[in-house]
């Protein structure tokens, strides 16, 4: 068997998001290097701080300023940080209670090996030199062997407050098509359109996606269909869409290759767009080293009857 | 042992808009959570259970939103579940809530769907560029488009259908308070002159994208009777699937719309449904699927439906009204889209949707669906509670 064909994916989007108000207050300190936990109705301060209490379910706004200085509740050392992460030296991940504070927070530590970082050991912030109401703001904590420092009573209000962020999310996945899609991606090296018929329905998936949806068997049986096809239905695209470069306007269908049990997805070309029609009878077109046919054009056959394509469309 | 009658007693959403840049996700779900349990005079402490829905994480890039969002639910100590269903989730979650009911597993649930689409791009989230896959050549109106011109093909119907679904639709928007588009200026000529995006589909016969949220409390026949204000019952309620894709797939009329459908009316003992439901609100996001939907719920005969529209049975003085609230076509929080039409069924029947109210409305149909028409989820309700 052939090797399964492997790619990179990456999924990356830089997603917004609103604060609200007690968010807002959190990151507009740390900008100003003062940090903010929320009173709940039982007294307790969280930081960082929630818009909700967790027990009983109220909506809290009361913001308390906490001290910069706190104690490690516990703790995991990280080998080998990865891209993006606080630091790029191997650091220790800590859940840190701030002094005045009845929860702890998630940061990086400095320290220079695991043996030098113990549950209960005192901390402090290490502020980033430059700040924009962001939780790295906090640029790590570092060891602090002096007293604990006294938080100023900060209101909670500043002026020009931060009121939402940007936070750049990635994935990196290695993607594989599988067994079917990828003898499908092989055979359309040498313009072939092979699909696999099932061996209950007698359809003919393509692409071929190893299993019959309907019948649920495995497919093996390899069928070439096409090369022509049927225009089933299409509709006529005006607007530019981002990232293909494809002048508008053009027709985008659902072909039905001759002997294929379902239409596929492509571009009309090689005739007007306002005279694409229904049963219109294609074939594709190839450009030197695409994987998919560029579009596809008339090959002047005339039209398939309706009745033989309605399923399809 | 029989189940165990389901009622909504408690509607909450919030003024749905663009962007809602003024609150968290969380502050977002609380601001509809917080009006369903004011409608249902209940407070976080009676609350069972909370059943969470909205579409793919990748929307607002949040990985398991529910987990966050326990807090801002008063869902702490208590089970919570999340359904995802694609655009049918809003009703899916509701359905999931109500079977929790009918089931006597609890008492009283609150149920609630969103979307902040602003905070992300949801065709983005759609189109990821996958490896070997050819990518999609046309955008979300693009893939609903050739099965529109599919309908017309196969029915028959004038192209101008469409428009005077998006016509109607604006104007019911205009009627309720809650609705993203009030187009005041809104008229037949402007729709019908608005640019051709995907043709046959015009861009006023597109739903808008939208932030927002629906939430409903749903209780058992004790909590209905201590309620404040007339309940809505579960009459009926089904959910089906099948591919996106498949040989013999009717992305037309999906055979399990129609099945979704027919388990809904046998369960509420409804045999004809066009003379026997007083009111629908389905799930068109695109202006063509009221005529399309119209078929596969079994309103109209095949190839039959756009000439309800086209008589004005659809208008919300019309024999049936469809989407009194203005649809999806004028707000689409894509998570909270079923939920909201199943909210406005249930508002319908319980004398409560204001200007957008049908007359003496008793049965209504709330209908949703999503994945490239691969999920469905439906519910009938009534302002009576179903037979012993």
């Amino acid at each position: 068997m052939p090797e399964v064909l492997k790619a990179p994916l990456t999924v990356e989007f830089p997603f917004t998001r609103s604060l609200g108000p007690v968010q807002s207050a959190f990151l507009t300190g740390l900008r100003e290097r003062v940090v903010l936990g929320v009173r709940t109705g039982h007294g307790r301060t969280l930081v960082p701080p929630v818009e909700y209490d967790p027990v009983t379910a109220e909506e809290i706004h009361d913001l308390v300023e906490v001290a910069p200085t706190g104690t490690v509740t516990t703790w995991a050392w990280n080998h080998a940080p990865r891209r993006d992460q606080p630091l790029d030296t191997p650091f220790a991940w800590v859940l840190v209670r701030l002094d005045g504070a009845d929860t702890a927070l998630l940061h990086a530590l400095d320290a220079p090996g695991p043996d030098a970082v113990h549950t209960g050991m005192r901390v402090r912030i290490r502020w980033a030199e430059e700040r924009s109401g962001a939780i790295t703001d906090i640029a790590c904590f570092e060891p602090h062997d002096g007293d604990p420092v006294q938080a100023a009573g900060h209101s909670g209000v500043f002026t020009n407050p931060v009121t939402g962020i940007v936070a750049p999310a990635r994935l990196d996945y290695t993607y594989s098509p599988g067994r079917a899609q990828t003898a499908y991606i092989n055979a359309l090296a040498e313009h072939r359109n092979v699909g696999e018929r099932c061996p209950s329905c007698r359809k003919v998936y393509v692409p071929p996606r190893g299993a019959c949806p309907t019948c649920g068997l495995a497919t093996v049986e390899q069928v070439e269909v096409g090369p022509h096809g049927t225009v089933t239905t299409f509709c006529i695209v005006n607007i530019k869409a981002k990232n293909l470069d494809i002048e508008v306007p053009y027709v985008y269908a659902h072909i039905a290759l001759d002997g294929a049990g379902l239409a596929l997805h492509g571009r009309i070309g090689g005739i007007p767009y306002d005279q694409v029609r229904m049963g219109l009878r294609v074939e594709p077109v190839w450009t030197e080293g695409a994987r998919y046919p560029d579009h596809y054009r008339p090959t002047g056959e005339a039209d398939a009857d309706y009745d033989t394509y309605r399923e399809l469309l | 042992m029989s189940k165990e009658p389901v009622a909504v007693i408690g509607i909450g959403q919030t003024k749905h808009v663009a962007a809602r840049r003024d609150v968290s996700i969380a502050g977002l779900v609380r601001e509809a959570a917080q009006r369903a349990l004011e409608d249902a005079e209940l407070t976080w402490a009676d609350i069972d259970a909370v059943v969470i829905g909205k579409a793919p994480d990748f929307f607002e890039g949040v990985m398991m939103p529910e987990l966050y969002l326990a807090d801002a639910l008063g869902a702490v100590g208590k089970p919570m579940l999340r359904v995802h269903t694609a655009g049918s989730v809003g009703g899916s979650t509701a359905l999931v809530a109500a079977n929790l009911v009918a089931a006597r597993v609890h008492g009283t649930v609150l149920t609630l769907a969103f979307e902040k689409q602003s905070e992300s791009n949801a065709m983005w989230g759609l189109s990821l560029p996958i490896p070997f896959q050819q990518p999609l050549l046309a955008g979300a109106g693009g893939f609903f488009a050739p099965h529109v011109r599919a309908y017309m093909r196969r029915s028959g119907a004038p192209d101008t259908v469409g428009s005077l679904v998006a016509y109607k639709d604006r104007r019911n928007a205009l009627k309720n308070p809650y609705a993203h588009l009030h187009e005041h200026d809104i008229t037949l000529e402007k729709v019908q002159a608005s640019p051709m995006l995907w043709d046959p589909i015009r861009y006023s016969e597109t739903c808008p994208s939208s932030d927002g949220a629906c939430a409903m409390v749903l209780t058992n026949r004790a909590g209905a009777a201590r309620a404040p204000r007339p309940p809505a019952w579960m009459l009926g309620g089904a959910m089906r699937s099948e591919p996106t894709l498949f040989a013999g797939k009717d992305a037309v009329s999906p055979q399990a719309g129609k099945d979704c459908a027919a388990d809904v009316y046998r369960q509420a003992g409804i045999a004809d449904p066009r003379r026997e439901i007083d009111a629908v609100e389905m799930y068109v996001p695109f202006s063509w699927y009221e005529p399309m939907w119209l078929e596969n719920l079994g309103f109209a005969a095949e190839g039959e439906g756009w000439k309800l529209t086209e008589a004005g049975v659809t208008e919300l003085d019309g024999d049936l009204p469809v989407n009194m609230s203005g649809g999806v076509l004028s707000t689409n929080p894509i998570g909270a889209s079923g939920m909201i039409r199943f909210a406005e069924a249930a508002l319908q029947v319980r004398g409560q949707a204001g200007e957008h109210q049908v007359d003496g409305a008793r049965k209504a149909l709330g209908h949703a669906y999503g994945g490239g028409s691969q999920f469905f989820s439906m519910w009938l309700v009534g302002a009576e509670p179903p037979d012993a």
